[in-house]
């Protein structure tokens, strides 16, 4: 294996400089947004009278957001949903998305039209080329009360084209493994195969396609054994996510299951919008790097044992996400993975996250990767 | 530092993920192993037909011939290992090195591995019951005039090696002569045995695209057994209760070996203690073939404070010493878990440590990074102990007094199970039990295996089904 070779280049001080302005200019203007009477959250509006200070006034930058105790994902689960509906938008339709949910309740956020909002963003960041406009797009992975449908869909619609959705129920995949019914899970995945390979048969001139690690190295193996690929299936380009997004297997798939298709790894939760990939590939690699859509989103990487701290350039740390739209406000979300912190680069002029991967302090006891 | 790569039907293939493997006392990395990943397992094994074929172009007699020649190597010749080569000297240090086992133990290793090779075919005459070996290459032929036919029900067995015995290597090698491919996942610390082995075969004449070995974690190795359709896998009890029943897997677990002596013996007990001692201690009662259990109906205290007596003094000795006798515990804090469990055990009422008072301080020895269990002799004075079914990776045994009409039913499984009696009712009571896998009738060390037997289930059984066959003349 070659060392890598740099090829995105460091993005300028300047650039850096002014990404950070906006960003500050971001967090006041959401800050104010759900901390005033009028127009604010009310789980923020409560939470407020236990800080004794107004973050209105307090929080001018997004170094300031540290005032904040951490924050706790427990706030996410359960009812009334409704107190996160910032004043602002009433009366407009509202959705709400669930994340885990295996056991007990899950997590829920609630949504207006964050969603179309962050994947038309993420849209830009797509190559024309391998998405070409006016395609139509398969959604492989995770529907039910998650996001990726919709989102997915908007996708499509926002790039011309038209969506088929092919479902998989992640919550009872983990019930699977966790019983060991490896019969009844490798039954449930050759379900979904299936019916994503009907629909590519189908005529329907399927060229671009989300799909998560597991379920595109399941297409590809089974399309490869009909004696076909994925590119011969026309499939153009493919983005998918997940921390089973190992350079090793981004270098499988490249090397022995794309036959040439274009894929565009992603980082992502309902929480947050979509972080794009750095270039990835042979020249550097196949190492992958995010970097978050600020300044709607940020994504940062932290000391185990102090998450105020960022760790050094090219050092290990658990992985901090920062959520400002004017739909929902999350300061300081530590997330279940880690990964290694990255400079910023000329397209992205502010801090990336690399390597990720599940949080070493819950890795035994999560189940990951499971679709 | 030697990298070792995935081979993927011969070819070297340099992983972006690796593991390191390291020295079990200074914690240093000897060796980097490139880490498989499952989708490329699938993807190799549509392959695994061309496996079988390429040995199918040699016939089994001169497989038997090459695995001969390859044995000679293995215990000879400097062989490929990754990026570097390796001695045979290197080769033990370095197996030594990483599961903890002593040089002493790994040499002894080696020899059973070549003699598995040098004997292969005898081996496979007694397994196949004299079978000519063209009735496995073709598919049929004819018996004393009548046609037998056996098929091979997978072209690749595929093996979840463990770490920490390198004794099962020897159920492998027959594989390969019988024009079976092999798909190995080695164990994470003891990578040593497939990667030169397979040099030897290669070297000796076998077509490289007969064998894969895929290093890696849990994932590699349900990889393994999702894409073979017949398997090894060596684990514990967990293992062998998931797998129960699936015709893909034979899983092989603890051995819960045990010595029984009858009535009309008990009172002899001294003149077997060698036997017992043997076959507790012998390869630092790693083995599932050690004993664990030594059953009688009287004298169980003097036999559990003689054989006490003999081990309660065993120290551990660096692990280059030539009467080294203990195995190191390589992954931190298992020693002292077994250590508590037994302590724990040793609770229960009617239950004693009779070593306890030959030996000078804890069972547990801690060296550094190396953990140490001295051994443990536990005198149980009824078969209903919990410790009496137990089994540890050291030398440990249980002496359990039980009553001979009760003891066939009361022991449990018993992979080898070595019964001292000339009573002909109690042998017939032995002979008929189903769940002792390994008779031996006479005062036979459970440790000392007759290799032209078969070993937990026969490979050919396993591998080949017997089934109908007719022919006509068109």
């Amino acid at each position: 294996m070659p060392a890598p070779t740099a090829v995105t280049a460091v993005a300028s001080d300047a650039a850096v400089k002014a990404a950070r302005e906006a960003l500050d200019a971001h967090v006041r203007e959401i800050v104010h947004w759900h901390f005033s009477p009028e127009t604010g959250t009310p789980f923020w509006l409560d939470f407020a009278k236990t800080l004794g200070w107004d973050p209105r006034t307090e929080i001018h930058t997004y170094a300031d957001l540290r005032r904040f105790p951490e924050f706790q994902d427990e706030w996410l689960r359960g009812g009334p949903v409704q107190r996160w509906m910032p004043k602002g938008m009433a009366g407009q339709p509202v959705y709400v998305f669930e994340t885990g949910g295996t056991t007990g309740i899950p997590k829920s956020r609630i949504a207006f039209n964050d969603f179309r909002t962050d994947y038309e963003l993420f849209s830009d960041t797509l190559p024309e080329e391998h998405f070409p406009k006016g395609s139509n797009w398969l959604m492989l992975g995770p529907s039910g009360p998650r996001r990726l449908r919709l989102a997915v869909e908007h996708l499509a619609q926002y790039r011309g084209g038209i969506s088929f959705c092919v479902d998989l129920d992640p919550r009872w995949v983990i019930k699977l493994i966790k019983k060991g019914w490896t019969e009844h899970l490798d039954a449930y995945k050759d379900h979904v195969i299936d019916q994503a390979v009907t629909i590519l048969s189908a005529g329907h001139d399927i060229r671009c396609m989300f799909t998560t690690p597991k379920l595109l190295e399941a297409l590809a193996l089974r399309l490869e054994k009909d004696g076909t690929t994925i590119r011969k299936a026309g499939i153009m380009g493919i983005f998918g996510g997940g921390t089973e997004f190992t350079p090793q297997w981004n270098r499988f798939a490249h090397e022995e299951l794309l036959d040439g298709a274009f894929l565009a790894p992603t980082y992502g939760n309902t929480l947050m919008g979509l972080a794009a990939s750095a270039p990835t590939g042979p020249f550097n690699n196949y190492k992958i790097t995010y970097y978050a859509p600020q300044p709607r989103a940020v994504v940062e990487v932290v000391d185990f044992d102090d998450p105020s701290t960022l760790v050094p350039y090219g050092e290990t740390g658990r992985v901090k996400l920062t959520t400002l739209t004017r739909e929902f406000f999350v300061p300081g979300f530590l997330e279940r993975d880690e990964g290694e912190r990255e400079q910023p680069f000329e397209k992205y002029p502010w801090d990336g996250a690399s390597g990720v991967r599940p949080y070493r302090g819950f890795a035994s006891s999560t189940t990951v990767g499971v679709y | 530092m030697i990298q070792l790569p995935v081979l993927r039907w011969g070819q070297p293939y340099t992983s972006m993920d690796v593991d390191e493997v390291t020295h079990f006392a200074t914690g240093e990395p000897i060796a980097k192993v490139s880490r498989a990943n499952g989708g490329l397992i699938q993807r190799d094994m549509r392959k695994a037909p061309q496996a079988r074929a390429a040995l199918q172009k040699l016939s089994i007699d001169e497989l038997v011939t090459i695995a001969g020649r390859a044995g000679e190597l293995y215990m000879t010749a400097t062989l490929p290992m990754g990026d570097g080569t390796q001695t045979p000297e290197e080769f033990v240090r370095a197996q030594s090195a990483s599961t903890g086992m002593p040089e002493n133990m790994c040499r002894a290793n080696m020899k059973k591995n070549a003699f598995v090779l040098a004997e292969m075919r005898n081996i496979l005459r007694s397994l196949t019951r004299r079978l000519d070996f063209s009735v496995l290459s073709d598919g049929w032929g004819m018996e004393e005039g009548v046609p037998v036919s056996y098929q091979a029900q997978s072209p690749v067995l595929g093996l979840v090696l463990p770490s920490n015995t390198a004794g099962v290597h020897t159920l492998w090698l027959p594989v390969i002569p019988l024009q079976v491919g092999l798909v190995l996942k080695p164990g994470p610390q003891e990578p040593w045995t497939p990667f030169r082995m397979a040099a030897a075969f290669f070297q000796a004449g076998i077509p490289r695209e007969a064998i894969s070995i895929y290093p890696g974690a849990g994932d590699v190795g349900a990889a393994v057994l999702d894409a073979c359709d017949r398997n090894l896998i060596f684990g514990g009890t967990p293992t062998v209760d998931r797998y129960k029943g699936d015709p893909r897997v034979q899983a092989h677990g603890p051995g819960f070996s045990k010595i029984l002596l009858g009535d009309d013996q008990a009172d002899q007990w001294e003149k077997y203690l060698d036997m017992m001692v043997e076959s507790v201690f012998i390869s630092g009662g790693r083995g599932c073939i050690n004993a664990s259990g030594i059953w009688a109906s009287r004298h169980t205290r003097e036999i559990a404070d003689a054989i006490a007596k003999r081990l309660g003094p065993v120290r551990p000795l660096p692990h280059d010493h030539p009467e080294a006798s203990l195995a190191a515990f390589t992954v931190p804090g298992v020693a002292e878990a077994v250590s508590k469990a037994i302590d724990a055990d040793l609770a229960q009422p009617g239950v004693t440590d009779v070593t306890a008072k030959y030996r000078e301080g804890s069972r547990l020895v801690q060296d550094g990074r190396a953990d140490y269990l001295l051994p443990t002799v536990v005198h149980c004075a009824s078969p209903d102990a919990a410790i009496a079914k137990k089994e540890y990776m050291f030398p440990f045994v249980t002496v359990v007094e039980c009553p001979e009409a009760k003891m066939v039913e009361a022991i449990g499984p018993t992979l080898v199970g070595t019964a001292v009696t000339c009573n002909p009712a109690f042998r017939r009571r032995l002979i008929d039990a189903t769940h002792i896998d390994r008779l031996n009738l006479g005062p036979v060390p459970t440790t000392k295996l007759n290799w032209l037997q078969p070993h937990e289930g026969n490979l050919i059984d396993f591998l080949f089904r017997a089934r109908a066959f007719q022919t006509a003349d068109l």
